[in-house]
């Protein structure tokens, strides 16, 4: 990496920005750190409830199902997809940020696409999925699955759940949305008369953090 | 030096946008998916010895800490790679992860609450009462102990 800063510029002597990003980005940081926080917190609150009770449902006898596969046993093979589809949107948005960096408007523009497409088809996998535990009769409120030692599960389970992963589907669907504004911004050339493309890396940043958060959503929801 | 302004504020480029770049992309996308697949691969061992029933404790325990460090492995490429945070100046990384370090307490007091809980609805568990020996004769103070 070429860096043009030198270690011993003054940052704080005045005249530019100390932490050397502009105002916008370095707010969308502090966002995501407290949205960590958020997240962070739901997450312990299920790890301190799961490891409050004597037994839990197995995941592998939840998660077992794909779509078209009828009740074929399937354990982690749906879940795998989701995490898949949204690394490689992960992998699309960054090379919009790179293109960005070049200031190729096509480039951003293709990327952002991929983006929006990989982010839609998490969605409607995570859709299928909802759709599918609330036909096995899970729900807020309601879990049909036993424990894993065989006694009846509290609804513990589902309330997490649904809780959780829906709350980061909230937060990919508004990606999705911010994704969608962004692209249509630089197809209209609004970035390219701004002379930079910032707006795509602090759109970028929220997206990475979805699928960042997503990395412990599936370790904690699906494999252990 | 170089310099740029973006709405009135002077910052300095990080990067020059070079081939290096998009190497480091690729590289970061293949060590990702290596790492899910492993994880995958080591939640298919846990999940075939709980079929077969030769279930070992420590071994389990052990593969789910594997697995959470390679989550963690994970997440740092997204953040330094991905994010770019890697590339930021030292003070703006500190502001953003020295605030998480509250997350060792917060993880180990939750967690050892949670393990206490259990412990105590093992004790008393509902489905199996403790059975007091009910004494025919009654203590000298005359209460039921």
């Amino acid at each position: 990496m070429a860096q043009a800063a030198a270690a011993n510029t003054k940052w704080w002597s005045g005249g530019k920005s100390p932490f050397n990003v502009e105002y916008g980005k370095l707010m969308m940081w502090y966002f995501l750190m407290s949205d960590t926080f958020t997240f962070g917190a739901f997450l312990i609150a299920y790890g301190t409830v799961r490891m409050s009770s004597i037994s839990w449902p197995d995941p592998n006898h939840v998660f077992n199902s794909f779509p078209g596969a009828g009740h074929a046993h399937l354990p982690l093979v749906f879940v795998s997809l989701m995490t898949f589809i949204l690394i490689v949107s992960s992998v699309t948005m960054v090379l919009a940020v790179h293109e960005g960096h070049h200031g190729n408007k096509k480039g951003v523009v293709k990327w952002m696409f991929w983006t929006i497409i990989g982010g839609l088809a998490f969605l409607s996998c995570q859709a299928w999925e909802w759709n599918h535990l609330y036909h096995q009769g899970a729900w807020w409120g309601r879990n049909p699955f036993p424990n894993a030692d065989g006694t009846v599960a509290t609804t513990n389970f589902s309330n997490f759940f649904f809780t959780i992963t829906g709350f980061h589907g909230f937060h990919v669907f508004s990606g999705v949305i911010i994704n969608l504004i962004a692209l249509i911004m630089a197809q209209t050339g609004v970035f390219e008369k701004r002379g930079h493309y910032l707006m795509i890396e602090k759109v970028g940043l929220y997206w990475h953090f979805v699928d960042l958060v997503w990395v412990f959503v599936f370790l904690f929801f699906y494999l252990v | 030096m170089e310099h740029q302004t973006f709405g009135g504020e002077v910052t300095i480029p990080h990067h020059a946008p070079t081939d290096e770049a998009k190497k480091r992309i690729w590289k970061t996308t293949i060590i990702l998916s290596v790492v899910t697949i492993c994880e995958l691969a080591l939640g298919y061992w846990i999940y075939s010895m709980h079929q077969s029933g030769e279930y070992n404790h420590t071994l389990v325990f052990a593969l789910k800490g594997i697995i959470i460090i390679l989550s963690l492995a994970k997440a740092f490429y997204i953040v330094s790679i991905f994010m770019h945070l890697g590339d930021e100046i030292r003070n703006l990384i500190m502001t953003i992860v020295a605030p998480l370090l509250i997350f060792i307490w917060f993880i180990i007091a939750f967690l050892y609450e949670g393990v206490s809980w259990k412990d105590l609805r093992n004790k008393y568990n509902p489905k199996e009462p403790v059975k007091y020996e009910q004494t025919t004769t009654p203590s000298h103070e005359g209460g039921l102990k």
